[in-house]
Order: structure tokens, then C-alpha cells, then sequence
């Protein structure tokens, strides 16, 4: 790794980090960014996309035979309901939160950072809702009447329950896939000019060309988009806290001890960007390294994330104790029984899992060495992420496996189905990631040439620029570093 | 001319396009331009340069009002969906509930709010900008293809009353531009 310690340190000319190493000119980010999605097809790439298009099949077979045979092919049955279909699809939208976290919260935080990293974290919402939706789709056995799901006129002249939580969360799962379309896609349509701008062959032109819509950069346009940008960011921000909140409804609504909390909503949208910011993690150290990208995603961006976990990993950490503390302060038997069941029952193994993974392994990134150091943010990604997959499965399937009636305990196991289902729809998700990599621009070009330097209109070379060392020098507290000076 | 093609003014030229080098070239020679009393002219840049609205003389984008008529239309849209379902269409008495029990309504109500303003706000963008509009004169030039990597362009339109052929370039050339050029219609 050739980054040092004082390239991560703080830039003397603008007072401000440096987010792009190299000090690259516009022109050369262009084909940073560019260059890998016009190369011929790289053999690694087939190594990662064949793989999952397997995967993806093996989804295919398991719905299908779904269909074809109902949900006995799982292993749920009363009093276990909702098992793998629910945790799933809990997970999987959970995951898609740090992409709307990253391109509209920190857009309204104006965390300059995010650009380097929002278009692939958009690209992970999307495909993180395409993998939910398709639970809630096939967890309804029969899959062919799916649409009473939705408020539309039909023959038996019902209509749905619109006090029902579920029905919220058939509302706010679509409009979130819909908006987080919406948003990737306005993105996406200055550098799909750019990818079109660059085309040599007619075909890319055309197909570039298509969706770019005939961008032209014009300021009078790029007002209105700024404009436009602005707006989703700031309905995408609450829009984002409403989705896991009603999520979490689905359970905090119902009266069985373990999912009657008040606590839920926050709980969940805490877990959910956890989660997501690790998967953001995940891909990006794949990511940057395949394509060359080390100085556009640096560790300084990996160590501000590491620090996002830290908070949001030890807000879950926070509730998962609260949970706790409530349930022996209602003084309500039922409700203490649950959870000591949840710590120390048959399904112990999996709270300690969800509890080590998701409390105690993230605590290493109070250490600046542990959240800038690649091996660890990798591994410690993937073990949040396998923690908040169980931290779902604990809170589904403890609550409902010992329900009041003790003659209908029982103990949920997943059988080859339920296996193949969750595996199959890591293949749908990896799959569309490897087409996104290999066909759209993966760094949000024109949002990263913004934070350079010389972007801003006020930025001079030449004499002025040695009195603004000066300011900044002397704003530190100072006198000019002449080394800094002449090697910036 | 339709929606989707560009208007073009009368005559041979469809104006003159000038590229800069950096952002603050292009950001002096649009206050110049702004100063000389142009209106129907262009910059254009491949990302938003700050403040460059500003020195052109732009007012703020009406897309706020368009969103905000959107996001309205959705909340009513969304919670007389629910009112006309749960107490005329279907009504269906739910634990001991009244039919109109409005705070139930809430979430789907803010949902469709949200749907339909983020639809305002994308084709009400690509309204205002005339998009997508796949031909223009612009793409033309040879140069300015570069524009969505690294160049500034300023373009004149022909039907400006400012605008004449020869001393328009002449002023684009004085303001510090690398290249100027003579587009035709």
C-alpha cells in the first residue's frame, strides 16, 4: 500500500482532507472511472459473475419449486410463522439503507466523501430491494395472487387493510425501490454523457447515448438538476427512517413478548445502516482494488465508515441491553421470559453469534490502525454482516418458537429450501452488482471532479495561491511549511 | 418542432461556442458575457461549477413549486384513497376501530406523498431542461464532445439581439477563451 500516514493527513492549502489522492486533473478521473467499463471483458471479472449467475440459478430452481410444491418445502410451521422468508427480507432491505444513507443524508450533511462512493452504494440499495421484495413475493405461497397485495379494483370486490402494518410496508418497500431508482438514475445521466462523449464504437453511442437523454452539461440544466438532486436527497432522508420504522412495525405492532416494543423503530434503522455500511465496505475493498481505484476510494474513506459502524454497531448494542433492562422493568413474566429464553434457550447459539458479531467485533475500530487497515475492515465487514443476518433470525424466530401455549413449542430447523432460497438471493445480488461494475461507471465522475481544488471557480494558480497558504498555514496556528508549500 | 428536438434560430449560424480552460475562466468570462447584456446563451461544464448560476445571471429554479404541487397531490391522493376504501368501498369493522381512524392512515399517506414528489421532481427536472432531446447543433462541434470530461464552454445563440457573427467571437476570444468557433444552424 503506498499511502502514507501524511497522505491521510489534513491538506495545508484548503485546510480541508484531502478526499483524492494523486492530485489528479478532471480529465484523469474521467478515465479512472471510464477506462474499465471500455476494456474488453477481464477474465477476473467472469471468475465473480459466473459464479453468482449459478447462484442465481440455484434461486430460480428453489422458487420454482416453491410454486410448484407450496411453502411445506420450508421448514416453518405453527407456532414458527415467519422464519428465513421474514429474516431475509428484513436483512436484505436493511442492507439497501447505507446506499440512501450515503447519497441523501450525507448530501445534506454536505459530507464532501460520499462521492466517491454514493454510485455504488446506490447501486447496493437497488439491488438490496430487488433481493427483499422477492421474499414478501414468494413467502405468500401462492405467488399468482400476490397483487391483493396492493389497493387495485378486482372481482371479489375487496379491498386491502390499510390499518395494517404489513400493508405500510407493501407501500414503503416500493416506494423506496421506486425513489432509489429515481435517484441513482438522475446520477447516472451526466456520466452516462460522458460513457456516450467517449463511445468509439456506434452500438455504446447509441446505447449510452439513449439514456443520457442528450445531456449537455448546459448550466441552465445543471441548475435545475442541482435543484432536483437537492430535492430527492432531502425525500429520500426521511423516506429511508420510514421504511425500516415500518419494517419494524410489522413486529412492534403485533402483541407477542420479544416484538411489542416501542424501541423497534430506532433499533431497526440503527441495524439497517450498520449492516449496509458493512456490505458497502465488502464490495468497495473488492472493488477499488479490481479497478484501480485506490486513490478516488482511500482509506480515509474506509475510516470514516469504520467510524459510522463503531456508532451504529454500538447504538445496537445499546438496544439489544435495553430490550433487556425493559423487559425486566415491566415486570410482565411473559415478556422476561422471552428473553431470557432469547439469551439462554434453544436458540442461544444464535443470539451470542448475532450479540459477538454485532456488539464486540466492531469495537476494534475505536483504533485508527484497525479502521485504515484493509485485512480487518474486510473481515470485520463480513462478520457485521453475518451478525445482523442472525440478529433477524433471533428476533423472529425466539419470539415466536415457545408462544403461550406450551403444548405448541418447537424448534425451528431450516431445511435445504430455506438454504438454497437465502443463498440463491446473495447469486440475484452479486449478479447484478458484477452487470453494474462491468457497464456503468462505478464512481459518480462528475460528483468527484466537484471536490477538487480546482473546481472551485475561486481557485488561482500562480502568486495568489502562496497568500492562501499563508491563511491556511496561520489558521493551524503556524508559520508556513515550505515543504508543504512546494510540494503541493 | 417537437418536444423532444431543439428550436433553432432563423438564419446560417446557430451561434458560437468558445471553450475555456478552468472553472474560474469560464466564471469571469460569464460575468463578462452576463455585463454585455446577452440572454439567449449557455455555459456548459461536466459538473456544477459553484456559483456559476450566480455569475450568469440565473434566478432560482422554479423545480421546488413543481415537487411541492407533486408531493401534495400524492399526500391527498394517498390519504382519500384510504378514507373512500375504508368507509364506503369496503368497510370493515377492525378491532373495535371507527372506520375513519385517520392516525392508521399516516404511513401510506406520507409513502404516496413521498412517491409522487420524487416523481415531480425527476420529470419536472427533465421538463425544465427539455430532456431528452437526443439532437442539437451543439454536438456538432468537434470539441465538444469533451464536455462531459474536462472542458468550459460558453455558447451564444444566434437569436440573441446582441449577437452578430464576427464580433461575438472576437468578444469570446478577448475573455481568455483557447478556442472559438462558428456553429451552423
Amino acid at each position: 500500500m503506498a499511502q502514507t500516514e501524511a497522505e491521510l493527513l489534513d491538506n495545508p492549502v484548503a485546510g480541508e482532507p484531502t478526499l483524492i489522492l494523486r492530485s489528479p486533473d478532471f480529465h484523469s478521473i474521467t478515465d479512472a472511472v471510464a477506462e474499465p467499463v471500455e476494456r474488453p471483458t477481464p477474465r477476473a471479472w467472469w471468475y465473480f459473475f459466473l459464479p453468482s449467475v449459478a447462484v442465481l440459478g440455484l434461486l430460480g430452481v428453489s422458487v420454482a419449486w416453491l410454486v410448484w410444491e407450496g411453502i411445506g418445502i420450508w421448514g416453518l410451521n405453527v407456532p414458527v410463522g415467519w422464519a428465513f422468508d421474514i429474516t431475509n427480507f428484513v436483512f436484505w432491505i436493511g442492507i439497501g439503507h447505507a446506499g440512501t444513507l450515503i447519497s441523501a443524508i450525507l448530501f445534506l450533511f454536505r459530507q464532501k466523501w460520499r462521492t466517491s462512493i454514493n454510485r455504488a452504494a446506490e447501486a447496493m440499495t437497488i439491488f438490496a430491494v430487488m433481493c427483499a421484495l422477492t421474499f414478501p413475493g414468494i413467502h405468500v405461497g401462492r405467488i399468482w395472487v400476490a397483487y391483493w397485495m396492493f389497493p387495485l379494483p378486482n372481482q371479489m370486490g375487496t379491498w386491502p387493510n390499510f390499518r395494517s402494518p404489513l400493508l405500510w410496508d407493501v407501500f414503503a418497500v416500493s416506494v423506496y425501490g421506486t425513489v432509489s431508482v429515481l435517484f441513482w438514475y438522475v446520477g447516472l445521466i451526466p456520466d452516462l454523457a460522458t460513457m456516450r462523449d467517449r463511445a468509439k464504437t456506434q452500438t455504446r453511442k447509441f446505447a449510452y447515448g439513449l439514456f443520457a437523454l442528450g445531456w449537455r452539461g448546459s448550466v441552465r440544466q445543471w441548475h435545475n438538476y442541482e435543484s432536483a438532486y437537492l430535492v430527492l436527497a432531502a425525500l429520500a432522508t426521511p423516506l429511508v427512517l420510514s421504511v425500516h420504522s415500518i419494517v419494524s412495525m410489522d413486529f412492534a405492532v403485533s402483541v407477542l413478548p420479544g416484538w411489542h416494543t416501542t424501541i423497534f423503530p430506532p433499533y431497526f434503522v440503527a441495524g439497517a445502516i450498520f449492516s449496509g455500511f458493512a456490505m458497502v465496505l465488502t464490495l468497495m475493498v473488492i472493488c477499488r482494488t479490481a479497478f484501480g481505484l485506490e486513490h478516488i476510494v482511500t482509506l480515509r474513506h474506509f475510516d470514516y465508515m469504520a467510524k459510522i459502524m463503531l456508532v451504529t454497531g454500538t447504538i445496537v448494542g445499546y438496544a439489544y441491553t435495553t430490550e433487556f433492562f425493559t423487559a425486566w422493568y415491566s415486570g410482565n413474566p411473559y415478556e422476561v421470559y422471552t428473553f431470557v429464553n432469547r439469551a439462554f434457550g434453544p436458540y442461544a447459539w444464535a443470539y451470542w453469534i448475532m450479540f459477538s458479531c454485532n456488539v464486540i467485533s466492531p469495537q476494534i475500530f475505536w483504533f485508527k490502525k484497525a479502521r485504515t487497515s484493509i485485512p480487518i475492515l474486510f473481515v470485520v465487514s463480513i462478520v457485521i454482516n453475518i451478525g445482523m443476518w442472525f440478529e433477524r433470525f433471533t428476533i423472529i424466530v425466539t419470539s415466536l418458537h415457545r408462544d403461550f401455549l406450551p403444548s405448541s413449542w418447537d424448534y425451528y430447523t431450516p431445511t435445504f429450501w430455506d438454504l438454497s432460497t437465502l443463498l440463491g438471493s446473495f447469486g440475484l445480488f452479486f449478479t447484478m452488482f458484477c452487470l453494474f461494475v462491468r457497464f456503468l461507471p462505478m464512481v459518480a465522475t462528475a460528483e468527484v471532479k466537484t471536490v477538487l481544488p480546482q473546481a472551485d471557480p475561486h481557485w488561482h494558480r500562480g502568486p495568489e495561491r502562496e497568500s492562501k497558504d499563508h491563511r491556511a498555514a496561520l489558521r493551524h496556528g503556524g508559520t508556513p511549511d515550505p515543504v508543504t508549500e512546494g510540494a503541493s | 418542432m417537437g418536444l423532444f428536438t431543439p428550436q433553432l434560430p432563423k438564419g446560417p449560424y446557430f451561434g458560437v461556442l468558445a471553450e475555456f480552460a478552468t472553472p474560474a475562466d469560464l466564471y469571469h468570462a460569464c460575468e463578462r458575457v452576463r455585463d454585455a447584456g446577452f440572454t439567449r446563451w449557455d455555459a456548459h461544464t461536466p459538473f456544477p461549477v459553484h456559483g456559476l448560476e450566480k455569475a450568469m445571471g440565473l434566478g432560482r429554479s422554479p423545480l421546488p413549486w413543481i415537487v411541492l404541487g407533486a408531493g401534495l397531490t400524492g399526500l391527498a391522493t394517498g390519504f382519500v384513497l384510504q378514507w373512500w376504501v375504508h368507509t364506503s368501498a369496503y368497510p370493515l369493522v377492525i378491532s373495535g376501530k371507527p372506520l375513519f381512524s385517520w392516525p392508521a392512515f399516516i404511513p401510506v399517506t406520507f409513502e404516496l406523498g413521498v412517491l409522487f414528489a420524487a416523481f415531480g421532481a425527476v420529470f419536472g427536472m427533465l421538463g425544465l431542461n427539455r430532456l431528452p432531446m437526443h439532437h442539437h447543433p451543439l454536438f456538432r462541434s468537434k470539441v465538444f464532445d469533451r464536455v462531459t470530461d474536462d472542458a468550459f464552454f460558453i455558447s451564444v445563440e444566434s437569436w440573441d439581439p446582441k449577437f452578430d457573427p464576427s464580433a461575438t467571437q472576437k468578444l469570446l476570444a478577448s475573455l481568455g477563451a483557447r478556442s472559438v468557433e462558428l456553429l451552423e444552424s
